[in-house]
């Protein structure tokens, strides 16, 4: 492996590790806000065990999001540096804003929800959860603005004396089409992910018979929060194929295994294709759906990668411009795959717990637990997906990975580097999972303790 | 005033918001295990930064974003250069945080401690060797990547910047704990602020002296002075029982030993041992219309979060028993 190659395995685990926590935060925050809100406004001392019980599980995975989020913030100068120089003018803006406007709100006022539970009046300290919970979810904003300027550049001009990248328009940069339909697949995305965590829990305590109404109560609100999101990322997801089909034909041709221009085009359920040669030996097809999907007509035309791959050949000279193709196809569709499934856990899990009922199955229960995992699945998958299938380019169309790492960097510093984050990331990922199994199995305070800080193991109820 | 300017001050500043408030919590990390002789004391200890570390910590990461979005040069030139000691640090800080959250969620905390301890230490060290390397200047090539090593990097003179740092937090971590805390804890915290306010005399002045004799101006020679000041200032209020002002001339120190640093630098951000090289404010920034639109988000934010940030301190301002 040379350094490239080291940087980006380095790149994708400290990116996707970071992202196992975000979604987590920022769905989890809310919900914990809605909890205490419903506390507020009905005085009802259960919403209040609520908001402490998952409050608790909210600040061991918040944690891990916020140091891990560090090195997000570094390792483009580390690895990089190329592409810091040719894009830290449009690039490095998003990033500064996020610090200002987003990571100062959430800490901030994280730490005051934490410890202000006996100085502050009840009402300033709702607005405490709040404003971290806004923080995260615009901290979202302004990193997917970046990113979504690596997808599809806007609001610049190459400057040739220079050989950079300049911001000429922020404003285009921030309302880009790509992040006005990533930020809200994002952030449905965020909602499944802690819904189905919300509904996982609660059914392992439910199937112990513990505090019932409680981990009721809590899955309900879950099931209608993780349905409501599963339509709103389709929705959205739809959006942002439509615009990939536009702004990047070839990983929307690789996600599909499409070799050729094709009008009425089918969308692949199954396929096993020879990469080399661009074609598919099996392909098991919805007739006219990838046209319909992608233009909204089913006689539309998508391209494919062999042509896409002859036309960049004649734009941008000669090379490979085709991404992974096995692994786009596959990404893309289980990404799919699992966040369906976590939807249609919501929606059975409604229909089994509707008028005061609790489902009989024990496998229910199991299969909840299990379905913690499915959004996990699907938020890196996407990633992988979206990242992935840009390569060979880092700005699409404009600068190429390999021309973007840091050319003073030597393999044993990147591999030194790498190995050390992936171990350490490893031992806490443990930990972690340790200190949220020990919370869930004790359960939520009993009632009346409110002064104290979230941030302890609650006393035992005798 | 040039946006150049503008910005290398805003981001002086940023830095020295991140030393004067993580350099305390940096301090109560370093100083664990010699007050915390018991497990109430580590728990008051560690509580005394509880609800304020996590935000003091975002100074850094907004330095970082700010310098990219400002100079891109300067940010990819210092991060991929210091590269093995931005390694750590990072590393020292995730263990850090880690320990910091979980150690009043965990039945065993001696591990922690030792985390919190050396994710302290750590970096506390490391932030005074990294900038006494970019006011010395290190071997750029004319693209401005870094040519030198790791060993480059810890020459006797950044070494001497990493202890005056040390020790100029861990002392603020004593006069935050002393302001902070009660009864024996406080009684033993100023004491031991005694003995670093030397300690952090004579490391932080001949450092400074060092970096004055080389690149020494006017004006930085009155930034030393009022590190100086500040110090002794600190330890004669410490002496007195006033820890309030204690702690703020510490962090007047502070405030001087960064501003002496930054104001050594310019117009470098960093020098190159053949100045040919040198990024300098105008050669690592980025264009006047991206430095504009970012005067304004900072103009309008700035206030705001120093605002709600002051209010915490405020809300937590009792001592803690």
């Amino acid at each position: 492996m040379d350094v490239l190659d080291l940087s980006r395995w380095q790149f994708g685990i400290t990116t996707v590790y970071h992202f196992l926590f975000v979604p987590l935060t920022i769905g989890l925050s809310a919900l914990v806000a809605g909890f205490q809100t419903a506390w507020y406004r009905t005085d009802n001392p259960a919403y209040l065990r609520m908001t402490r019980f998952w409050g608790r599980l909210f600040l061991i995975n918040f944690a891990m999001g916020v140091v891990t989020g560090i090195v997000q913030e570094f390792q483009f100068g580390m690895n990089w540096s190329a592409y810091s120089r040719f894009v830290g003018d449009v690039f490095g803006a998003p990033l500064a804003m996020e610090g200002l406007m987003a990571f100062f709100l959430e800490s901030t006022f994280l730490g005051l929800w934490i410890f202000g539970w006996d100085k502050l009046p009840r009402g300033l300290h709702l607005a405490t959860i709040w404003l971290a919970a806004f923080g995260t979810t615009i901290s979202a904003y302004f990193i997917l603005a970046a990113n979504s300027w690596m997808q599809h550049p806007v609001g610049y001009r190459l400057n040739p004396a220079t050989g950079r990248a300049e911001l000429t328009d922020i404003w285009a940069v921030l309302t880009n089409v790509t992040t006005l339909a990533t930020f809200p697949h994002v952030i449905f995305g965020a909602f499944v992910t802690a819904g189905a965590f919300v509904i996982g829990v609660s059914a392992w305590q439910l199937a112990r018979k513990r505090e019932v109404d409680l981990f009721r109560a809590s899955a309900r609100a879950a099931m209608v929060v993780t349905l409501v999101a599963a339509v709103g990322v389709s929705l959205s997801g739809h959006w942002q194929a439509q615009i990939m089909t536009r702004q990047q034909p070839m990983k929307m041709a690789a996600a599909e295994a499409l070799w050729e221009d094709e009008s009425s085009a089918g969308f692949s359920l199954f396929a096993v294709g020879d990469v080399r040669n661009g074609r598919n030996h099996v392909n098991v097809q919805i007739p006219y759906g990838l046209s319909l999907l992608a233009t909204s007509t089913p006689d539309g035309r998508v391209e494919g990668v062999n042509d896409i791959q002859a036309r960049y050949q004649a734009t941008y000279g000669p090379g490979d411009y085709r991404p992974i193709v096995g692994l786009a196809y596959w990404s893309f569709r289980l990404m799919i795959g699992f966040g369906g499934l976590a939807g249609l856990l919501a929606l059975a899990g409604l229909w089994f717990t509707r008028r005061r009922r609790l489902p009989a199955n024990p496998w229910f229960y199991r299969i909840a637990v299990i379905g913690i995992g499915l959004p996990f699945l699907a938020n890196s998958l996407g990633w992988i997906f979206t990242e992935m299938g840009r390569q060979p380019w880092t700005v699409f169309g404009v600068m190429r990975t390999s021309a973007a790492v840091s050319p003073g960097s030597d393999v044993a510093e990147v591999a030194v580097t790498l190995a050390g984050f992936t171990l350490v990331y490893a031992v806490l990922a443990f930990i972690e999972v340790r200190l949220l199994l020990k919370f869930i199995r004790s359960g939520p305070e009993p009632a009346g303790r409110t002064d104290e800080p979230v941030d302890t193991l609650p006393a035992l109820s005798y | 005033m040039e946006l150049t300017t503008v910005w290398f001050l805003l981001i002086a500043v940023l830095w020295t918001g991140y030393f004067v408030l993580e350099g305390f919590d940096f301090g109560v990390g370093v100083l664990l295990p010699v007050l915390g002789t018991d497990e109430a004391r580590r728990r008051t200890l560690v509580r005394s930064i509880g609800p304020v570390w996590d935000g003091n910590e975002v100074w850094l990461l907004v330095a970082g974003g700010a310098t990219f979005a400002a100079f891109p040069e300067w940010y990819a030139t210092l991060f991929s250069g210091f590269y093995l000691p931005l390694f750590l640090i990072l590393i020292a800080l995730i263990v850090r945080g880690v320990a910091l959250e979980y150690r009043s969620k965990s039945d065993v905390t001696k591990g922690w401690d030792r985390a919190f301890f050396w994710g302290s230490l750590g970096p506390a060290f490391l932030w005074g060797v990294a900038f006494a390397d970019i006011v010395r200047g290190v071997p750029l090539d004319a693209r401005h990547e870094y040519t030198g090593s790791l060993l480059t990097l810890l020459n006797p003179y950044a070494l001497l910047g990493g202890v005056a740092t040390l020790t100029l937090f861990t002392l603020h971590g004593a006069v935050f704990v002393a302001l902070k805390t009660t009864g024996e804890l406080r009684d033993h915290a100023r004491e031991l602020a005694r003995t670093l306010g030397l300690a952090a005399l004579a490391a932080g002045g001949l450092f400074l002296v060092l970096t004055q004799l080389s690149t020494g101006t006017a004006a930085t020679w009155a930034g030393v002075a009022a590190a100086a000041a500040g110090i002794a200032g600190a330890v004669v209020a410490t002496v007195r029982g006033r820890d309030g002002w204690a702690f703020t001339a510490n962090a007047v120190a502070v405030v001087a030993v960064t501003a002496t640093l930054f104001g050594s630098l310019w117009p470098d951000v960093m020098p190159a041992l053949d100045p040919a090289n040198s990024l300098t404010v105008h050669n690592a920034a980025s264009t006047p219309y991206t430095l504009g639109v970012m005067t304004w988000v900072a103009a309008v934010f700035t206030p705001v979060v120093l605002a709600y940030q002051g209010w915490t301190y405020w809300v937590f301002r009792r001592r803690l028993s």
